[in-house]
């Protein structure tokens, strides 16, 4: 069977352009992270209060904050407490998520059921909430953060793992492997496994952006990043008490975010789509 | 036999020069190529051909329901009126009311959320404007002709609550509620068991004498084709290679291809004993996009000479039978019957 | 029917269980002692003993833990620490806004999406499912509480349309009145649909796609149905039943959204109260009211359940 094509040369733009898109912003992200690390144009925490609140201009490109900091300069630091939060949420939710499914997956019965529970249970905690008990319990601060999301991130993974892994446990060729007396935990790691991988990829991708914006929501209600590292959440709060009188300040945070977001968005679709085809589905 | 209408009547539907091309990477493949048949009241067609020869394409833009993108061009003219070209109302008012199809997977053709009574009656109410009663009594009444056993009960009940052969008997009453004078069944049996097959062939049959409709029952299954049509095509690579009545074309086997397609089928007493091979025809299917110029056929054809290559050869009249033409599109058919002489 | 409705309910009231297990055990067992974590590190000992006593801490967990749930069952919550009002009292007042304001925000998310979606299915592979498709992806990314601030940016500051935050209250009484309650919170409920409509538009256009390319609806056509008559009695009951899936789910991002964009608007809802409650230390609000939200989130899944078996008869008839 042939394939048919988009009709239309409108819906062919959207198929590539989307991923190269997507992977800019991302590089963006991680390249604006990385500099910060060794340089920014002006040192991200002096404050300077009579230079507060300038518009941008030659001295301070995106302007100053209410104490006179660079927003540029807080802006490339942001980016590291993001991609923080983000990588080690990811990590800990596509961890311990994926080795649940996949033993979910691997023994099935009893298992499976007590597993798919759990992980069924938790939709009633949205990452906000976990992370607003924690906040509590333990006080606020990223690793509060990461945490609450991380553990959110659990069940997610758990079930996309499971689900993909045990369509793959139908398949001949584990059957084979089984008929030659491969262990359960060999065929995991050697078949199961590696078949999954394009899916988790997509998903740790997009979960990614989504703990970018958990991280940024948390941020702005105080339970996230303390000071003083900077954090775009806090900064877009700070600015909202600022509103009528410097009202850009509100803007390039928010910017910040919606642009990491969206370009990671970009890239897991356009993973999606590449990984594995049998995904990708007439958009 | 059925029963024909004088000849000097203009036949039900005449489709001349039928050509589709379909939209594929890289630019649109032609996947039915001058395809002309025609079809009188009552009489039975069947098209038979393997997977990608274009005959479902071919009932398809018979109902105007090609994939989008699809180009059709030709004639097709159903008692005289040009149907290509319309708009799709008024293809709306034809599809379901003087054409009916019946498809091939009657497990996934209902709507799993729409009670059975319900689908089958949706015709009649918006066709003949029935009202909710009026189309309920009808509804039931075609189902137990088509053997729905306790239809009055039934017809609340859902899709799946039915077994296939059921579905697919829902569907043709859903297909025959407005008594339309053409069926198009393609492949009705094919996903079904071979207990099934003949029940719900003969339904059909039955329902087609009954009513006096014209049938075109598309099939790859031969066995299906000998008992239930009077004549036949046989499609391959787009084109139709060989016509003429079902007798004619199963006894003469004019074309190559329909040689080679009979004498792929496994026989049970087979002349030559035990320890022989299954003939096949070497090579594979042309793929849509990549239909050669010439005959299709060429180059898997034992007799193909470099003129094939040129160009589709033309429909040539080998004889009549039946009062039907015996046609088909080759340049070798000499050599093909000489052929035929010498072997078993 | 009334089998499965009975079987959801059992199962509801098993989450809801093991919902409050969890919650009491992270705000009452992990923090060790809540007198000493109500009065703080430097407090004396006589004091938190003291506290510890009139707050039953005394008890074993079980039991604290049973009374406390009889008390949810019967509506009392406790007396806050901080405001040493009943609980149910401080709740019900601030239900009294975040409840309207999730609806208002979820009946505009489904129409936004509802919409979308068909407009881009209907319109798929041309300009109108680009552009579409193309604002949604813009829309998943934007952080609603910056969302918020820049509609308070547009039409506060600069159209005055809208106070920049704020609740005048229902009733003319205390200062307000159902009109200007229902402005109030007009700009927050925008903010929070307009995300929340972006990915169920495009839940919508797939489910739609999907359904489309499926055998019925091409039975449809062959009975003379038209494109737009097919897709409206064949299709679109079809497509709703991921739809009103994904909707259920959505909820508990749609509740954790309104505590950020009260946060944004200086309402007085449920989301507030639980910042001030931990700002103060005031676990028992906590607890209750992270309770409250779970309990939400858990119910309304469970009506998506029903709602959904009503949609899809292959569910409560027992299919295949």
């Amino acid at each position: 069977m042939t394939a048919l094509v988009p009709a239309h040369w409108a819906a062919r733009l959207l198929r590539h352009p989307s991923f190269a898109l997507g992977a800019a912003l991302t590089a963006l992200l991680v390249a604006a992270a990385l500099l910060s690390l060794v340089w920014t144009p002006a040192p991200p925490l002096a404050m300077d209060l009579a230079a507060k609140l300038q518009p941008p201009g030659a001295g301070h490109w995106l302007g100053t904050d209410a104490f006179g900091r660079d927003v540029a300069s807080l802006l490339l630091v942001g980016a590291r407490s993001s991609l923080l939060v983000g990588a080690l949420a990811v990590g800990i939710g596509a961890g311990l998520g994926v080795a649940l499914g996949l033993l979910a997956a691997a023994r099935r019965g009893w298992v499976e059921e007590l597993v798919m529970r759990l992980a069924d249970f938790t939709f009633a905690f949205p990452a906000l909430l976990l992370a607003i008990m924690l906040a509590a319990v333990f006080g606020a601060g990223m690793v509060n953060a990461i945490v609450a999301i991380g553990v959110f991130y659990i069940p997610t993974f758990a079930r996309v793992a499971r689900a993909s892994a045990v369509a793959v446990w139908s398949r001949d060729f584990v059957l084979a492997a089984r008929a030659c007396g491969k262990g359960r935990w060999r065929i995991t790691w050697e078949h199961v496994l590696p078949n999954i991988l394009p899916v988790l990829i997509v998903q740790a991708t997009t979960h990614f952006a989504l703990a970018i914006l958990a991280e940024a929501a948390l941020s702005y209600l105080g339970l996230g990043t303390q000071p003083p590292q900077p954090s775009w959440g806090r900064m877009l709060s700070e600015a909202q008490t600022l509103m009528f009188q410097a009202p850009l300040l509100a803007v390039w945070p928010g910017l910040a975010i919606a642009l990491s977001v969206l370009g990671l968005n970009l890239l897991g679709d356009g993973l999606r789509d590449g990984l594995d085809p049998r995904l990708a589905r007439q958009r | 036999m059925s029963m024909s209408p004088p000849l000097s009547a203009p036949p039900l539907l005449q489709v001349d020069d039928l050509q589709v091309r379909l939209p594929v990477a890289g630019g649109m493949a032609t996947a039915v190529r001058q395809a002309s048949f025609s079809l009188r009241r009552g009489e039975t067609l069947g098209i038979v051909g393997e997977s990608g020869s274009g005959k479902s394409l071919t009932a398809l833009a018979l109902m105007g329901l090609l994939p989008e993108g699809a180009a059709v061009t030709g004639s097709v003219r159903l008692d005289g009126d040009e149907l290509l070209g319309r708009p799709d109302a008024d293809w709306c008012r034809l599809r379901g009311n003087r054409i009916g199809m019946v498809f091939q997977e009657p497990m996934t053709a209902l709507n799993p959320v729409h009670p059975i009574g319900r689908q089958v009656a949706e015709p009649l109410r918006l066709h003949r404007a029935l009202g909710a009663r009026a189309a309920r009594s009808e509804a039931i009444a075609l189902l137990e002709r088509v053997g729905i056993a306790q239809a009055a009960q039934r017809f609340d009940a859902y899709p799946h609550q039915f077994s296939g052969g059921q579905r697919q008997r829902i569907t043709i009453a859903m297909a025959l509620a407005c008594a339309p004078d053409l069926l198009i069944a393609d492949e009705p049996t094919t996903a079904l068991d071979v207990t099934l097959q003949r029940q719900i062939l003969e339904l059909i049959a039955g329902l087609v004498r009954e009513r006096g409709m014209a049938l075109l029952l598309i099939s790859h299954d031969l066995g299906v084709i000998s008992q239930n049509v009077d004549r036949v095509l046989v499609m391959y690579g787009g084109s139709i290679v060989e016509s003429g009545s079902t007798q004619a074309v199963f006894e003469h086997r004019a074309h190559p291809y329909t040689q080679g397609l009979f004498a792929a089928r496994p026989q049970w007493l087979w002349p030559r004993g035990p320890g022989t091979r299954l003939p096949t025809i070497p090579g594979t299917v042309p793929a849509l996009a990549d239909l050669p110029p010439g005959c299709p056929f060429a180059g898997r054809c034992g007799f193909t000479i470099p003129d094939c290559h040129a160009g589709l050869p033309a429909a040539r009249r080998i004889g009549e039978q039946e009062g039907q033409d015996h046609l088909a599109r080759c340049i070798r058919l000499d050599a093909v019957a000489a052929s035929r002489e010498g072997a078993p | 029917m009334g089998l499965f409705v009975l079987r959801r309910l059992l199962t509801l009231a098993a989450t809801l269980a093991g919902a409050s297990l969890v919650v009491f055990v992270v705000l009452e067992i992990l923090p060790g002692n809540a007198a000493q974590v109500l009065l703080g590190p430097d407090a004396a000992p006589e004091a938190v003993a003291e506290l510890a006593t009139q707050l039953g801490l005394d008890q074993p967990a079980p039991r604290r833990y049973a009374q406390w749930v009889a008390g949810l069952l019967s509506g009392d919550m406790g007396t806050s620490a901080a405001y040493g009002t009943p609980v149910a009292e401080l709740v019900w007042e601030r239900l009294a806004l975040t409840v309207p304001l999730a609806v208002m925000a979820m009946a505009l998310t489904t129409v936004l999406a509802l919409a979308a979606g068909l407009y881009a299915a209907s319109h798929h592979r041309r300009w109108g499912d680009v552009g579409v498709m193309g604002l949604a992806q813009l829309g998943i990314a934007l952080p609603n509480f910056w969302f918020a601030i820049l509609l308070i940016l547009l039409f506060s500051v600069k159209l005055q349309w809208f106070s920049a935050g704020g609740f005048p209250g229902w009733t003319e009484a205390a200062g307000g009145g159902v009109l200007p309650a229902l402005q109030a919170l007009l700009l927050p409920a925008i903010a929070l649909a307009v995300v929340q409509a972006a990915i169920l538009a495009r839940i919508t256009r797939s489910a739609v796609l999907d359904v489309l390319r499926e055998d019925f609806v091409r039975t449809a056509r062959a009975k003379g149905l038209s494109r737009r008559a097919a897709l409206w009695g064949h299709v679109l009951r079809n497509a709703m039943i991921p739809v009103v899936t994904v909707m259920g789910l959505q909820f508990a991002n749609l509740l954790a959204g309104t505590i950020v964009v009260e946060n944004v608007f200086y309402l007085p809802g449920l989301g507030r109260l639980i910042f001030q409650s931990i700002a103060n230390r005031d676990l028992i609000v906590v607890r209750n009211c992270v309770m409250l939200l779970a309990a939400l989130v858990v119910i309304v899944n469970a009506v998506v359940d029903v709602l959904y078996a009503v949609i899809d008869p292959r569910v409560k008839v027992g299919a295949a």
